[in-house]
């Protein structure tokens, strides 16, 4: 078995809290495999798209034992959208060996909640996606999730390959241990440009107008409970027409 | 004027306050159609159920593929109907399912996709917030069919009643968008109050309440408010996860935000900044959450609480 994992590069740098989680899950995954070998056949390999300096937090994934890492950079993605990020990732691990791709469920900086699922649409791979829970069957080559959502609880389950995301619960990430930090330091990190995945689209099919600060919200009253706090509170829900 | 697809929300059979918001975004844009996605022989129950907002046209697809299959199955058919009707904007709502039914069509017809807005104008520009609300971005998809999610509770609904056309169709689900499937399906436990994100006022306790939500819940019940949590009180196990308020939680807009024992983290307000009204009651007159009160009480939250509650049920009384 073969663990592709994705993680983003925020804006500095730092690996995503969300994709600690998927991190985290892709380990267990393989431990509880008997597998995270240096060569060996069970293995975590982390997979960015981002700017060269992404290369500090993809250091931090290998720091907490994940054993290889490619990073995407080039000038030409400079503010690519979720459709060609989505489509660079997706080319770059059809060109691996990976049976299970976990993601976080939303990105810290784009938090769109769209780039797994456009992945899985991309590869035509199994979605399984905001997972609470997952177990893995590797003599049957199944996958199977607790997906949680505001909508409900639902048990889902694939074949291999399959595209999953983790929700914040599904564990504790971590720490990288001394030994792993400096590990990780020896480890070489894959920094590819787009010329080595063959034709991707690069163009961003949405933009940006502007943006702008929100204006700052109005000051209200704070006041210090003497006693009359409860009734003020009253006047203030009347004065506002919501009782 | 280009025409809009609708992705019609239901919740348990019937078409939810969020159909209506994303048909009013829709319908400042163009004529209005809505597509229904039902269970077979609950097509015609799920699409007269839409009796409100600016609606011109229901359009019923049946299969049981969407229930079994889920997001992948959905996609797939939104897909084939765009390609046959070929509107020029899709609308669906901001929830998980939603969003990656989005991202999955937008993949699948080489389209941009805009997530979470919180306002379109008749071009098709789109108002989103970002950075935990503090910041205000105008998007434009500029391919030829714009995706776009419309965040709940932000867009004033037109309440209009309507009675659209129906059209039945049928469209299969192709075999690349079966390969996850649905073994158990639990809908998620219900109280009496309304849905947290569809609420006009919710009431939040936080690691304050010191696990103790009995007092929010008797506030948020007198003013039939929905109820949120701080992850402090979720992960302590206090209250459910699905009543999580936040970045990692549920992102809520209502008319009054009431955050009790809430310190103010920005993970927190993340999910709650843009409600209209911030009421906070915290002992700590440091806490960062009065920044955004419209009205801050420093005092203890139960017996802030217990007394609101009865004054609001002395004036109703
Ligand atoms: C990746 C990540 C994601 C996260 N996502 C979320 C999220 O979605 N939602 C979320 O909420 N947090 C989230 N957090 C956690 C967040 O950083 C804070 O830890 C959390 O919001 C704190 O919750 P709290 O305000 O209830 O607790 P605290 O910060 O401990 O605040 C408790 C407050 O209660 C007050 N208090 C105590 N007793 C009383 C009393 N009797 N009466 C009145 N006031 C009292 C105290 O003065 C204090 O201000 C996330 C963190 C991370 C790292
Ligand atoms: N540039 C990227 N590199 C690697 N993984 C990414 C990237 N963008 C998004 N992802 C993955 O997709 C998840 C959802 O991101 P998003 O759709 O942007 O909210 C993240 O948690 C990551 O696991």
């Amino acid at each position: 078995m073969v663990d592709g994992l994705l993680d983003r590069a925020n804006v500095d740098a730092v690996l995503n809290d969300l994709d600690e989680y998927a991190v985290e899950e892709a380990l267990r995954i393989v431990e509880a495999h008997g597998g995270n070998e240096e060569g060996g056949p069970n293995t975590v390999t982390v997979i960015s798209m981002g700017p060269e300096r992404a290369t500090e937090a993809v250091r931090k994934a290998l720091s907490m034992g994940a054993n290889a890492a490619v990073l995407v950079s080039d000038p030409a993605l400079a503010g690519a959208d979720a459709v060609v990020t989505a489509s660079v990732l997706s080319q770059l691990i059809s060109q691996g060996s990976y049976d299970i791709v976990i993601c976080g469920t939303e990105s810290t900086d784009a938090r769109m909640s769209v780039v797994p699922a456009m992945i899985s649409e991309k590869l035509e791979w199994a979605q399984l996606t905001f997972a609470s829970k997952v177990e893995v069957d590797v003599a049957a080559q199944k996958a199977s999730i607790t997906r949680t959502t505001e909508a409900g609880v639902d048990e889902m389950s694939a074949q291999w390959p399959v595209v999953i995301s983790v929700v914040e619960k599904i564990n504790e990430p971590r720490y990288p241990s001394f030994k792993g930090i400096m590990a990780a330091k020896k480890k070489t990190i894959d920094v590819v440009g787009l010329a080595t995945l063959g034709t991707v689209p690069t163009s961003s099919w949405s933009t940006v107008i502007d943006s702008a600060p929100r204006p700052a919200r109005a000051a209200g009253v704070v006041i210090t409970d003497d006693g009359s706090a409860s009734q003020k509170f009253v006047d203030f829900l009347v004065e506002k027409k919501l009782i | 004027m280009s025409n809009v697809v609708i992705l019609a929300d239901f919740v348990g059979g019937v078409a939810s306050k969020s159909t209506v918001e994303i048909a009013t975004a829709g319908a400042g844009i163009g004529e209005v159609t809505a597509l229904v996605l039902a269970p077979v022989g609950q097509g015609a129950q799920y699409a007269n159920s839409i009796t409100q907002g600016p609606i011109a046209k229901i359009i019923v697809v049946e299969s049981n593929d969407f229930a079994l299959h889920g997001v992948a199955a959905v996609a797939d058919v939104v897909s084939q109907v765009i390609n046959e009707i070929k509107p020029g904007v899709v609308l669906f709502v901001s929830h998980a399912f939603g969003k990656e039914v989005a991202g999955r069509v937008a993949m699948k017809t080489g389209s941009g996709i805009i997530t979470d807005a919180v306002d379109i104008s008749p071009d098709g520009t789109t108002t989103q917030l970002v950075f935990g609300g503090s910041t205000t971005v105008h998007s434009k998809v500029t391919s030829e069919l714009s995706i776009i999610t419309v965040r709940p509770n932000t867009i004033a609904a037109n309440f209009v009643e309507v009675n659209p056309t129906q059209e039945v169709k049928s469209f299969e689900v192709s075999p690349s968008a079966k390969k996850a499937t649905t073994t158990s399906s639990l809908p998620p436990v219900k109280g009496g109050r309304p849905e947290l994100t569809e609420a006009n006022i919710v009431v939040s306790g936080g690691r304050g309440t010191n696990g103790d939500f009995s007092v929010v819940e008797a506030f948020a019940d007198s003013l039939g408010a929905a109820v949120g949590a701080s992850r402090a009180a979720t992960d302590a196990g206090w209250y459910p996860h699905s009543h999580q308020v936040g970045q990692t939680g549920k992102t809520v807009s209502p008319a009054l935000y009431v955050a009790c024992g809430i310190s103010g983290a920005i993970q927190h307000r993340a999910g709650m900044q843009t409600s209209k009204l911030i009421a906070v009651i915290n002992k700590d007159p440091e806490a960062p959450l009065f920044e955004l009160a419209d009205f801050g009480v420093v005092g203890d939250l139960f017996t802030v609480l217990a007394g609101a509650t009865e004054g609001i049920q002395a004036r109703k009384a």
